[in-house]
């Protein structure tokens, strides 16, 4: 019988990401609501000290498989390692982050265990002894509650709207060995280009800061890196800032791009277009600066204001640096 | 070159999604639907590779019999044949089940390389091109902007945050296609009249021996929830007063900043 709640931890450059200590404190109230443990999973090179960190957000047990062919992290190195010590222990959930590296992980681990999975989840709850995973779907268009037939029981989980709660447990560390045939491993890391030092991701921030048509260039953005700097936040964009090259697509917030659920979304000369809509309506707050008072984005605003940004952005900035003088 | 890109028929992005009254699912009625944009950029890297090292593109879909005019828009940009997976098992299809379809198709002719969207715009579970590469034994990257192709020596570019990783594997391999990794082509007039000839083998589940049958099931679809009504800051009417209070309020009532 299927037992035990698992988290696939994630950790790069030496250090567990914050999304695994979300990961960690769902799993245990998820865990404590059906009488079990809580498991991670932490593979990498040299990432045995990072295990204890687990234990003080509610890990009874962390699995550890440390070997330099799961640094830097590959696909098929990580699901195989993965997937091995999940078949011989048979947990009943497994959680995974909806990260970069978790988008990639989580669906080959589908595959290899031969299971169902809820991606992208923004509620998670035990009803009638069995997860049900609550998701977005068309971008947040509407919301589907997913229960899964299958174990583990898999979820990824959005990054940033789970709240971590300490919870000391012995987070004992259990060394596994993953198992590696190096001739099945097919894949491998050329390079890694890192971007502007930090630089924070839309899909990670707390605050964004958002610039569509309005902007009317690359160059009008300059207010709203300074706004975001200030802020500690990311600058996004919608798809017609992005589709005119102003820019990056890494940026782009919506339905054919980033759908994200900070705590502030600062929506700047964004009409607000339904596929836009549909990848912020989640945060938290929305503020809306736009000088069309008849822009959509307002109906989905808590806070708008209607002028233009090109004054509004420079005095907040100011009001801003007092607030936080 | 063998060459396959999996396309699915999803809503347009500015459909509106209503939810059926009992919750079961959501209401069709009206609904424009078109390729799932992600795999729009499948099917131009598809094309792109074929034009250069020669060979077949064959599109594979699963869907129900609307999804033939999404095959036949990839036949029209330029793709060879089609197969188009139609049965009502697969209708309430999850991720496994798709791919498990896919699979069984594809395994029944020649593939060098494989293309997949990065995710469906419509149930966003990112989940179908992974499955399919792990059920076809062969190893995939996802999320991909920049692919090179040398011999079967594969060399593609997925971002990360605040980085991009450049992997190296071989074919045969799935690719999971995101956006920026090329400009999709319009079909052209000609291309759509070609189209309509070229042939599309329709299978049933029991041609590929599989049942169709989700592991993970939605059991309730939801309107999301309604956000309470927002206020328009007014101030003094200038946008420094405006800038003030909006400060103000992010800082005192939503203790966001």
């Amino acid at each position: 019988m299927a037992k035990g709640v698992w988290i696939v931890a994630e950790q790069r450059d030496g250090a567990l990401r914050k999304v695994s200590f979300e990961l960690a404190s769902t799993a245990r109230k998820l865990a404590d609501a059906l009488g079990e443990e809580v498991a991670a999973v932490l593979c990498g090179a040299g990432v045995e000290a990072m295990a204890a960190e687990l234990g003080k957000y509610g890990v009874d047990k962390v699995y550890v498989a440390d070997n330099p062919a799961l640094e830097p992290y590959t696909t098929d190195a990580h699901a195989a390692a993965i997937a091995k010590v999940v078949k011989e222990n048979d947990p009943a959930i497994l959680l995974l982050a909806a990260s970069a590296q978790g988008k990639d992980l989580s669906p080959a681990l589908v595959g290899k265990l031969a299971t169902g999975m809820a991606t992208d989840c923004t509620d998670v709850k035990i009803d009638g002894g069995k997860l049900v995973a609550v998701r977005p779907m068309y971008a947040g268009k509407c919301f589907g509650e997913v229960v899964i037939d299958t174990f583990p029981q898999m979820a990824s989980l959005r990054p940033n709207v789970f709240t971590i709660v300490e919870c000391a447990k012995a987070g004992e560390v259990v060394k596994f060995d993953p198992g590696l045939d190096a001739a099945a491993l097919k894949t491998k890391v050329a390079e890694i280009q890192k971007e502007a030092s930090g630089k924070i991701d839309v899909s990670e921030a707390n605050i964004i800061v958002s610039g569509g048509r309005g902007m009317k260039g690359p160059e009008g953005y300059g207010i709203l890196e300074e706004l975001a700097a200030l802020l500690g936040a990311a600058v996004g964009a919608s798809r017609a800032a992005v589709d005119a090259g102003w820019r990056p697509q890494s940026d782009q917030v919506g339905q054919t791009g980033k759908v994200v659920s900070p705590n502030l979304y600062i929506a700047c000369g964004i009409s607000g277009a339904i596929q836009h809509l549909a990848g912020m309506s989640s945060s938290k707050y929305i503020a809306a600066i736009n000088k069309d008072p008849e822009a959509p984005i307002f109906a989905r605003a808590d806070y708008g204001v209607v002028d233009d940004l090109f004054k509004v952005v420079p005095a907040l900035t100011q009001e801003v640096k007092k607030l936080l003088a | 070159m063998n060459i396959v890109a999996c396309v699915k028929q999803v809503p347009d992005t500015e459909a509106q999604i209503k939810v059926k009254g009992d919750g079961s699912g959501i209401e069709e009625g009206g609904i424009k639907w078109v390729m799932n944009p992600y795999d729009e950029f499948g099917v131009e890297e598809a094309l792109k590779l074929k034009e250069k090292l020669g060979g077949e593109v064959t599109i594979v879909s699963v869907g129900p019999a609307r999804a033939m005019e999404t095959v036949r828009t990839a036949l029209a940009m330029g793709a060879e044949k089609g197969i188009l997976i139609d049965d009502p098992a697969l209708y309430n299809a999850d991720a496994y089940a798709t791919a498990e379809a896919l699979a069984a198709a594809i395994k029944g002719i020649p593939y060098d390389i494989i293309f997949c969207g990065q995710r469906a715009i419509d149930d966003d579970s990112a989940q179908v091109g992974a499955i399919l590469a792990e059920l076809l034994g062969i190893p995939q990257v996802t999320f991909v902007t920049k692919l090179e192709i040398n011999g079967t020596a594969v060399k593609a570019t997925r971002p990360i945050e605040g980085a991009s990783v450049v992997i190296e594997t071989s074919l045969p391999c799935v690719i999971t296609a995101t956006k920026g990794l090329n400009e999709p082509r319009y079909a052209s007039l000609p291309g759509i009249m070609k189209a309509k000839k070229k042939p599309v083998d329709i299978k049933k589940a029991a041609d590929l021996g599989i049942s169709g049958a989700a592991k993970a099931k939605v059991v309730k679809f939801a309107p999301p929830p309604a956000r309470p009504p927002g206020k328009i800051i007014c101030a003094d009417d200038t946008p420094e007063g405006k800038a003030a209070e909006l400060a103000k309020l992010l800082r005192e009532e939503a203790k966001v900043i």
